[in-house]
């Protein structure tokens, strides 16, 4: 049951990004159950990523739904990394038309790896248009070859 | 009251405040990439304001959540430097004002990792990422326009000028930061924040080709509650739908 539970809390859907669960992001810390009570320890993406809170709710509703108490709590440390995103997660961004994060640079030096390939045609032929996009998580391109805008994952 | 407290808000209100100046901002950039640049900036300076107003509001013990701390405390209780609060002008002031406190924060949030403070060290993780980030951002319109034309080159020097004597306040310790040095909270790393902030601002200037003022007068006072003229009308605005409709909830 626990296991079941997990897989349910791992497969809810991110609000802000369409067909990419909350396991895929890597955000799901863990789910313990104890007695009557899941407790359930989420990882913020960004610290005013206003998805948080709706994530909260959705995972809580799932947790009762299953028949638990829920106790959801926000863990800060050690903080989000765009490298716990799962290769499924990266092949569903990749379909969903977000270039997925190229690694964490170690020495934390570059925040955005360029150029970034384009989710539709594979070009690398791409420009930067914003550092910054419609989620706090992405930035902005334009490929060259085949024109398509497109938006990327940050390394973080 | 409690120095982690004095401390912790400080911290919450140079986010908050930033973040609403810039918010005041959106819609005015000169183009729309930035203006949605402007608005991450304020989200992410949002999100660690909250962070740090929830953790106020355990360390006061009062039962204050971070509403509290943003809507419910008059101006003098505003503990945010000078910088962060000095009104918009043109883009170049907004860049270069964002440029000087994130060249501050960005090696501030890093030294704050090795906090003796869990909850601080916790935050200072996800912190460092952000500020790096927007650093970066920051930096490279000051280069884009100190070294661009002759106007654009004109209104950053009068922006780093004009924006100088704010920046004395960032690396300001008083009793509160000793005591806080004394228990771990604040590493001794800190010591050299100013040192990196100026070698950091130096560098960049350099290569926008502009000039670096000399200190002068520093004005000081917003980390005690003493502001700036136009600090009332800011938060004015950011209370005004909170304090008509208290407690509304939707």
């Amino acid at each position: 049951m626990t296991t079941d539970l997990d897989e349910r809390v791992r497969e809810i859907e991110d609000p802000e990004l369409p067909h990419v669960t909350i396991g895929d992001l890597g955000i799901v810390r863990s789910v313990e159950v104890a007695g009557d009570t899941a407790t359930v320890l989420l990882t913020p993406t960004y610290t005013g990523c206003p998805a948080t809170d709706q994530i909260r709710d959705d995972v809580a509703a799932a947790v009762t739904e299953a028949g638990y108490e829920a106790d959801v709590q926000l863990v800060m440390s050690p903080a989000w990394s765009t490298d716990w995103i799962t290769q499924r997660g990266h092949e569903r961004l990749r379909a969903a038309g977000i270039t997925p994060p190229p690694p964490v640079d170690p020495t934390g030096a570059t925040a955005v790896s360029m150029p970034a390939a384009c989710p539709r045609c594979d070009s690398r032929q791409t420009r930067l248009i914003s550092e910054f996009g419609a989620t706090a998580c992405k930035a902005s391109y334009v490929c060259n070859a085949c024109t398509e805008p497109f938006e990327a994952f940050k390394a973080l | 009251m409690d120095p982690l407290l004095i401390y912790t808000l400080r911290q919450g209100d140079r986010a908050l405040v930033l973040a609403q100046r810039l918010l005041e901002a959106v819609t005015h950039a000169p183009e729309i990439e930035e203006d949605m640049a402007l608005s991450n900036l304020a989200l992410d300076l949002i999100g660690q304001a909250r962070a740090l107003y929830s953790y106020a509001g355990e360390v006061e013990g009062d039962g204050h959540d971070e509403d509290h701390f943003a809507y419910w405390r008059d101006q003098h209780e505003f503990l945010n430097p000078l910088l962060v609060e000095q009104p918009n002008g043109d883009f170049a002031q907004i860049v270069v004002r964002q440029f000087l406190h994130d060249a501050w924060a960005a090696p501030y949030w890093n030294v704050m990792q090795h906090s003796g403070d869990e909850t601080l060290r916790a935050l200072a993780g996800k912190a460092a990422k952000e500020t790096a980030y927007h650093l970066r951002h920051s930096r490279s319109w000051v280069v884009r326009l100190g070294d661009g034309t002759d106007e654009s080159h004109a209104r950053a020097q009068t922006a780093v000028d004009g924006l100088w004597r704010y920046t004395g306040e960032l690396s300001e310790i008083d009793d509160v930061e000793h005591a806080l040095a004394a228990d771990g909270v604040i590493p001794a790393a800190a010591d050299t924040l100013h040192d990196t902030w100026r070698n950091s601002v130096g560098d960049t200037l350099t290569e926008a080709t502009l000039d670096m003022p000399d200190d002068g007068i520093m004005h000081t006072g917003g980390r005690t509650g003493r502001h700036t003229e136009s600090f009332s009308y800011l938060v004015g605005e950011m209370q005004v739908v909170a304090r008509a409709h208290p407690g509304a909830v939707w």
